[in-house]
Order: C-alpha cells, then sequence, then structure tokens
C-alpha cells in the first residue's frame, strides 16, 4: 500500500523551464498570494498563518504565526529570512533559492506586510554563490514589477528587502547568531533572555525570523486559507514539508510530503522517493532530522513524520534532514564525524561546548583509528554529561545556545546502540570495518 | 596588497546604502575584497575600515570568525571537497584522498604553481548528490575519481572560464536598485540605535 503523495506546494515549479526566473512565476501563479494578502486586513492575516499550524521549517519548529504575534510594540520591525541551511545533510533550501527564488521573495513580502516591518532581508549562506545570483536577479525582478519598492501593485505600501551574504559559519544559522553576523559581527550567539528577537531583534529592535521553506510556504496559505493548510497532516505536523534524504539509499533528494502520514519508511523505500537501501543492505540506523538529532534504529521505521511523535520518540524532526546508514557504516566513525563537525562550528563562546567538543572529537577518532582505551566509553560519557547534564532528550543547556548540549546526540546514540562496535574498535586496535 | 579599486569602491558605497546601520555592510565588503585580490589582505580591511568607520581590528575580528574568507592568499581555485556526514556515507574521504594525489598536495595547502588550493570542508548542502564538491563556490555533485581528474584537467586547460568565475561569492550579482521605499511621501523611520537600552517583555 503505497503512501498517497500530495500535490507540492513549495517545490511545485520544480521541473519548469528557467523557474527561477519571473516570467515563469507569473505564468503559474507568481505574486497571487501577495496580491491577495496587500487587500487584507494585516490580523486576518496573521490568524490565517496561526490556524495553519505553519511550524517552522529551520529546525527548532516554533510556530510562525505565535512568532509573528510575539513582536514588542515598537517600531521599526523588521524581518530577516534565515537562509544560512548548514545542518550537514540539509539541502532543501540550497535547493529552493536556487530554482524558486520569487516564492522566497514573495512569501517575505506577505510575512513583513503581515507584521508591519520596515525593511525585510534574506540572509544567503555565503557559499552558495549561485543562490545569491538568483536571490537577487529576483529581486531585481520583483522590484521592476513592482512588487517590491514604493507603493506595491497601487496598495500604498512601500518596502525594501535586501539580499545579504554570509561568508561560513554553521553557528549563524541560530537566529541570534545570525542577527550579529547581520549586523556585521562575529556570528556569536547573543545571551538569553529576551529568547527571542520578536523581543529585541535586529539592531535592537522586534525582529521575526523565519526560514526559507517556511516563508515559501505563506504565499499558498495566502491563497488557500490556512484551514487548508490544516487539513493537510495530523495534530500539530501540518501540511507538507521537504526533507533532505541522504546517505545509503537508491534515491536521494529532497521530497515534499504531506507530513504526519508519510512514514520514514515511506521515505526510504517508495520507489518513488527513496527507492531502498543502496544494494539491497540491511538498514542499520537512521538520523531523523539533522547532525544535532539523536539516531533511531530500524525498530522507528514506521513512525510518522510527526514532529510531535519524533519527539515523544527522544528525538527530533529538526531541519528535516534524514541521514540514512546500512550495514556497511561504521557507527563510530559516522558519530566521529558528526562529532568533529561540531568541534569546528563551535563558536568558542561557552566552555562546555569549546572545550567539550574537542574532547569528544579527540576521544572519537582515537577510537576509530585503533587507539582507544576501554575506559573511553565512560570518558565519552562523563565529558557528554558535562555539556548536557543528565543526557536527557531534549537536552538541558550549559550553554548560550542549543550547539553545544546537541553534540551529545550522535555519540550517546551510538553508543548506546551499537556499544559492541565500539568495544571491538578497542579491542582488535582497528576499525572493524576499514578494508 | 592593495586597497580597495575605485570600482570596489562604488560597489561598497553601493553596498553600504542598503542598511540601516553601515556596519551591517561589512561582510558582502569582505567579499568584495576577496574578489578584487582572491583574498582579504590587511590593506582591504584597513580601507574597508575606513569606509564603514571601524577601526581595523574590528574588520579584523569580524573577518577572522568565517571559513569563507581568506587572510592569506590561495590558489586560482579553490577546490573544496566535502567530507560530511552524507559524503563520508558516499565516498567523500576516499575522494578527498584521490584529490591529494591528483593535485599531489595535502588538504588545507596550494599547488606550487598557485592553480589550486585543496580543502576539506563541512557540508555543502548538495547532499543529495555525495560526494560533491564546490570550486570557487560553484557546487558538482556525484564526483567520481575520473570525473575529478577531468575537472583539474579542463580548469588547468582553461575551458571552464565560464563556468566557474574566479573569487568572490558575489562577483555575478548585481542589485539593480537602491533602497526606494521610504521617501519624502513616507514616515521617516528611524532605526533603535544599537545600544539603546530596550525594555524587555514581561
Amino acid at each position: 500500500m503505497a503512501v498517497e503523495l500530495p500535490q507540492p506546494i513549495v517545490t511545485r515549479r520544480y521541473g519548469l523551464a528557467d523557474s527561477w526566473t519571473l516570467r515563469t512565476y507569473l505564468d503559474n501563479g507568481g505574486y497571487e498570494g501577495l496580491r491577495k494578502a496587500l487587500t487584507t486586513p494585516r490580523e486576518e492575516l496573521v490568524e490565517n498563518v496561526t490556524a495553519a499550524t505553519l511550524l517552522g521549517r529551520g529546525g527548532a519548529g516554533f510556530p510562525a504565526g505565535q512568532k509573528w504575534s510575539m513582536l514588542r510594540k515598537a517600531e521599526p520591525v523588521y524581518l530577516v529570512v534565515n537562509g544560512d541551511e548548514s545542518e550537514p545533510a540539509t539541502f532543501k533550501d540550497h535547493q529552493l533559492m536556487e530554482t524558486d527564488p520569487h516564492q522566497i521573495v514573495e512569501g517575505a513580502l506577505i510575512c513583513a506586510y503581515a507584521v508591519g516591518a520596515a525593511q525585510a532581508f534574506i540572509y544567503v549562506r555565503g557559499e552558495f554563490a549561485l543562490g545569491l545570483e538568483r536571490m537577487t536577479q529576483a529581486v531585481n525582478e520583483a522590484y521592476e514589477y513592482g512588487a517590491i519598492g514604493r507603493n506595491i501593485f497601487g496598495s500604498g505600501w512601500s518596502i525594501d528587502l535586501v539580499i545579504h551574504p554570509g561568508a561560513g559559519a554553521y553557528i549563524c544559522g541560530e537566529e541570534t547568531a545570525l542577527l550579529e553576523s547581520l549586523e556585521g559581527k562575529r556570528g556569536f550567539p547573543r545571551i538569553k533572555p529576551p529568547y527571542f528577537p520578536a523581543a529585541i531583534g535586529l539592531y535592537g529592535a522586534p525582529t521575526v525570523v523565519n526560514n526559507v521553506e517556511t516563508v515559501s510556504n505563506l504565499p499558498w496559505i495566502t491563497l488557500h486559507g490556512g484551514s487548508a493548510f490544516a487539513a493537510m497532516g495530523e495534530g500539530r505536523s501540518t501540511g507538507t514539508r521537504i526533507f533532505s534524504l541522504s546517505g545509503r539509499v537508491n534515491r536521494p533528494g529532497n521530497y515534499e510530503v504531506e507530513m504526519a502520514k508519510t512514514t520514514f519508511h515511506d521515505l526510504f523505500y517508495d520507489p518513488r522517493l527513496g527507492n531502498g537501501i543502496r544494494d539491497d543492505r540491511q538498514l542499520k540506523a537512521f538520523i531523523p532530522g539533522g547532525a544535532s538529532a539523536p539516531w533511531f534504529g530500524p525498530d522507528k521505521v514506521d513512525m510518522p513524520l510527526d514532529q510531535d511523535e519524533v519527539g515523544k520518540a527522544g528525538s527530533m524532526l529538526g531541519s528535516g534532514s534524514i541521514v540514512v546508514m546500512d550495514d556497511t557504516t561504521c557507527a563510530v566513525r559516522a558519530a566521529w564525524r558528526i562529532t568533529r563537525f561540531f568541534h569546528h562550528e563551535s563558536c568558542g563562546q561557552c566552555t562546555p561546548c569549546r572545550e567539550g567538543s574537542g574532547w569528544l572529537d579527540k576521544v572519537m577518532y582515537r577510537i576509530e583509528s585503533g587507539a582507544g582505551r576501554e575506559e573511553d566509553l565512560d570518558l565519552l560519557f562523563d565529558v557528554c554529561d558535562n555539556i548536557a547534564p543528565g543526557l536527557s532528550w531534549p537536552p538541558r543547556q550549559t550553554t548560550i545556545c542549543v550547539l553545544g548540549p546537541s553534540i551529545p546526540s550522535s555519540i550517546t546514540s551510538a553508543v548506546r546502540m551499537f556499544r559492541d562496535e565500539f568495544l571491538v574498535h578497542i579491542k582488535d586496535g582497528q576499525c572493524p570495518f576499514s578494508r | 596588497m592593495a586597497r580597495l579599486s575605485a570600482e570596489m569602491v562604488e560597489r561598497a558605497r553601493d553596498t553600504i546604502a542598503l542598511y540601516p546601520h553601515t556596519r551591517s555592510a561589512l561582510i558582502p565588503l569582505l567579499h568584495l575584497a576577496q574578489e578584487q585580490e582572491g583574498w582579504v589582505s590587511p590593506e582591504a580591511m584597513e580601507h574597508i575600515a575606513e569606509l564603514l568607520d571601524l577601526t581595523p581590528a574590528e574588520v579584523r575580528g569580524t573577518a577572522t570568525f568565517y571559513d569563507m574568507l581568506f587572510l592569506e592568499p590561495v590558489g586560482k581555485y579553490l577546490i573544496s571537497v566535502c567530507t560530511n556526514i552524507a559524503c563520508l556515507l558516499n565516498g567523500g574521504y576516499e575522494l578527498l584522498e584521490h584529490a591529494e594525489e591528483k593535485l599531489d598536495i595535502k588538504a588545507g595547502t596550494t599547488t606550487t604553481d598557485g592553480a589550486f588550493t585543496l580543502e576539506e570542508v563541512e557540508c555543502i548542502a548538495l547532499c543529495g548528490s555525495a560526494p560533491c564538491l564546490a570550486v570557487n563556490w560553484r557546487f558538482f555533485g556525484n564526483v567520481s575519481n575520473e570525473g575529478f581528474d577531468n575537472l583539474v584537467d579542463e580548469l588547468a586547460a582553461g575551458r571552464l572560464t565560464d563556468d566557474i568565475p574566479p573569487h568572490g561569492t558575489l562577483c555575478r550579482t548585481r542589485r539593480a536598485v537602491g533602497l526606494v521605499a521610504g521617501g519624502p511621501d513616507d514616515a521617516v523611520v528611524e532605526p533603535v540605535q544599537e545600544h539603546t537600552p530596550v525594555e524587555e517583555q514581561g
């Protein structure tokens, strides 16, 4: 019984010729959502998004409507769209920005209008050179078309939108680090409270920060209504969502599926989606939501892609990136590589993260390369416990942002699920998976 | 080794005009400097400091945080091979080893003729086409050893200049207009000063 694939929302222009141009966009319903928004009371637009239960698509999964409603009553208000996609194995925003930049621009404008923003910024990961080109080109076309600038579509509303490049730093995806970066500083996450940029954001002003995929849903939601969006999925996991599927599957890629109605199994094995594990190998484990997420074993494969279900089971859908490991994958090596990533990307402000990530990287590498000691497993857990005391999920905070407490996820998952593999590495003095 | 050219200064001034606070233009300006010279020199940072009314130390302080900004010269082509989780599972490290052999350099170094710098990078978001790499931030997916050799040979022969521009992630982006929304007809919006203490929400 194959899963029903929905009519795509945010990826519906994928595959069209020159999908990134204004011409193609207008031929396929482009800027109709903005036109409708500009004749709709602002409160209604916000209510609509709240009714849609549009959960943020960046990683934290915070409801967008709630984010908008929390804005401190002060002027000016800024909108910042987060296109700094850097979570390992997440590649949906990269494709969105290259393939349908106008949809992002239109979504940003709808949001900016709804919250009364004075200026909007789209922060694009610096490495995405083509994404920056296409986003900038889309903005140029939108100005010329009258969708950005003064008196937009004769509504009397005016706004400017600026494409801003990053310069290579994972941590700038954290919204307060992103704002620091946009202010021309090092990408250091800000001390909380205030917990939300809605209180104090860009230049100290109330600011909405929404992910690229989140705003891409807004033109559709504005045209079809929040309840139509909420009619898809289940519970709080409404609508469709893009999942970035990678690793040991036959057809890795970005797939927009209906939330909660689709399972990990569907995603991995459906011929129209992942089409099975490579070389007909066995599924060993998978990461359900980016490098920061605890791993799942094959016993969780029938779980639906539902934010709350996955959360209750001890992990998260996070950034929507799912990495599949098969029985040829060395769990130690995989966990070490993720740990090394966090070591590299730790911004260095907080001791548990800065020092802990380095210790964990070294100990994990020692085990993987065959120089591990028996006491290393205890040492790993001890260091992990110093970063995220109790090793619970969601992790307890010891640091300014969630990067640090996310580091133990892969290590504790790998040790708990594949303890014997660690022991074999240590006993044999080499990786059993190396040739 | 040089300050920004007249053309770059003009682009810098256009960029600065897009932000309520000039310092926000710092990262874009560092990209412009890198576009001009292939790296960000101390002289360029001093010039940027003048343009933004910052100290050179403030400019350097920001520049050193970001992986894309090189504070010493790199090769004409920067080859960035991803080895993060999705690529690791699909031969990313084997590709990096092959790249080291083909170019006869270690990752993190530059060929003696200055043509290629090889670096190992974190996830570059092309995981559906792992293993992948970027050359001056133009992306290539499903890269086989043979594909890598062809790519390097084509680059060395100068046959890919249209596909792979020189350094500078903004080198082919040009914003057509400045800020137009605010004008005499509109209420003037005063941005909140950066250091003004703001009342916190209950």
